[in-house]
């Protein structure tokens, strides 16, 4: 078996009876998450319709297989013809293929009620926390917690947070959250313990648009502050925080 | 077949009713769970026995409660847990086809062991598909008539079987499932296995547990003693249905039909899904014990309950 160049290698588990995970490291970096996501679409084509369905995350890809056409010998098998045999270097050094999408978002202490906590854990001010949030390229790491959610990383370190102690009942769609380094809109009106410091009007999850999310796993996005009144033409609304 | 019109109106919904099919399979890079039956084995009889499609919708009753009243002549089937049908008041039999008529009164009582029951009707409930299936997931707001479990006076759609004539099966008392005693889930090890070390697995294999009363769609905690993962932190993963996770409390929680797709919780591996139905049909206090076995075994078992299923007769009720 040939080894990867210059790259952990992948290690493989099972984790049921038709699921087997693969793991490409075990920190949060662009050069991993790009692996994660050459490996599901070259997996996606190479086992066809023996896959029911994949979860790529930060570092690791479940497969997900049907155990009536392929037990785990073959999968495996695939796996090492399909990822062990081209050079993977070469593949994720490959440009992203869509340009990175701006998300707008009106920042205020009315529309982000954590900024304030966030100003005074980090001994910033609310401007700078507002523009460090804006001051970095973020990459899609996972989709997952409920449709649509992305999450997206990693936020300056001075911004990081932990979660609420107490998590929302409600937190409203559109609200922009941190969570440790990393930070996300929640697409629907949701329980949270994300500390909130805005919202978007975009929508980030539409069961009746194509596609139904504006992002996906791999993707970079960036954050872009707006007035009150922006949000309001972009058709943003402040809904409750309880 | 025609068009689909109003087959029954919801006279009560009972504690939780649902429209599901199989589930909801491919959207998890969106991350959407798979929903569908917490007892896929009562769910696949249910459908049978109406001769439908192995995907077509049904309703779900947890506990009981649920009335429904026929608006045209067509055949329905009940199975799964032990609570009483009855057609019009009178008890009539589950795991069997019944022929009901224009305006009959089907009601399934509440349950004492088993929870979760399944109503099909011939041709399956006509429901427009969300994102491939119609199965409701409530926590989404995807499937089913609106995303949400079935209130009085919804409307479900079936195709007009009226004009149809209908032969009335059973499903052999040898294959029907007993819901009763303790449980042994057999499990295949996986995932962070290797983090809890062999006094951990000494004390979750051979200890038994009790089904709290926390368990939903999500998830099925468990009480028992405390399992220690030598792991603090990791990087959020994809879930697979029944991974057991071990949360910083050490509790244990099978994983279900309506999981998160991703968490960040180590996981002991999954229990076998032939044994999910054995943990979903049952009431907190029920005690559960866990079984190691191998990924191998549990593919021949998979084939072999397979075999068995596809090559069950249904009996002809004359």
């Amino acid at each position: 078996m040939k080894t990867l160049q210059s790259h952990t290698p992948i290690k493989i588990e099972v984790a049921g009876e038709n699921s087997l995970i693969l793991y490409f490291g075990e920190t949060t970096a662009p050069e991993i998450s790009a692996r994660v996501q050459q490996a599901s679409k070259k997996l996606a084509i190479a086992l066809g319709d023996l896959i029911i369905d994949q979860v790529t995350s930060y570092a690791s890809l479940l497969l997900i297989f049907d155990p009536l056409k392929a037990d785990q010998y073959a999968i495996r098998q695939v796996i090492h013809q399909t990822l062990m045999s081209t050079d993977e270097t070469a593949d994720s050094a490959a440009p992203a293929s869509k340009p990175c999408l701006e998300l707008p978002v009106y920042y205020s202490e009315a529309s982000g009620p954590e900024l304030a906590l966030i100003s005074q854990h980090s001994g910033l001010s609310i401007e700078e926390v507002i523009a460090l949030h804006q001051s970095l390229t973020y990459r899609v790491y996972a989709i997952g917690f409920a449709p649509g959610f992305a999450f997206l990383g990693q936020v300056d370190e001075r911004i990081a947070m932990p979660r609420l102690s107490t998590p929302r009942l409600k937190v409203p769609r559109g609200a922009v959250g941190i969570a440790d380094r990393q930070t996300a809109i929640y697409p629907e009106v949701s329980p949270g313990g994300w500390n909130l410091i805005g919202l978007c009007p975009k929508r980030m999850f539409d069961p009746e648009a194509t596609p139904t999310m504006p992002v996906s796993v791999g993707d970079e996005v960036r954050f872009k502050a707006i007035s009150k009144d922006e949000f309001h033409a972009l058709g943003g609304e402040i809904g409750d925080f309880q | 077949m025609s068009a689909p019109h109003t087959g029954f109106t919801v006279l009560q919904p009972g504690i939780l009713s649902l429209l599901q099919d199989a589930g909801r399979f491919g959207q998890h890079a969106i991350g959407l769970t798979n929903g569908g039956p917490l007892d896929p084995y009562s769910f696949n009889w249910a459908n049978r026995l109406c001769g439908n499609d192995q995907n077509a919708c049904v309703i779900e009753t947890s506990i009981g409660g649920l009335t429904l009243q026929a608006e045209m002549d067509t055949q329905i089937a009940v199975t799964g847990g032990d609570a009483p049908l009855t057609i019009n008041g009178k008890p009539a039999l589950s795991w069997q086809t019944h022929a009901v008529k224009k305006g009959d009164k089907v009601a399934i009582g509440f349950s004492t062991i088993a929870s979760r029951h399944y109503l099909a009707v011939k041709d399956g409930f006509q429901i427009e598909p969300m994102f491939g299936s119609c199965a409701t997931v409530a926590r989404e707001k995807l499937g089913g008539l609106t995303g949400a479990p079935l209130k009085a006076g919804d409307s479900l759609p079936c195709h007009d079987t009226s004009q149809d004539s209908f032969a009335n099966f059973k499903v052999d008392e040898s294959l029907r499932p007993h819901y009763r005693g303790d449980i042994t889930l057999r499990v295949i090890l996986g995932y962070q296995q290797a983090s809890f070390d062999h006094i951990q697995k000494a004390r979750f294999f051979n200890n038994a547990f009790e089904l709290s009363d926390k368990c939903d769609r999500m998830g099925f905690r468990l009480t028992g003693p405390a399992i220690q993962s030598g792991i603090s932190g990791m990087l959020s993963e994809g879930i697979c249905y029944g991974a057991i996770q071990i949360p910083a409390d050490g509790h244990p929680i099978v994983l279900l039909n309506d999981r998160q797709t991703i968490g960040g919780y180590p996981k002991m591996g999954a229990v076998l899904s032939l044994d999910i139905p054995m943990l979903t049909q049952r009431m907190p206090g029920t005690v559960i014990r866990f079984e190691a076995i191998t990924i191998d075994e549990a593919q021949r078992q998979l084939h072999l309950a397979n075999y068995r299923y596809q090559n069950a007769k249904l009996s002809a009720i004359p």
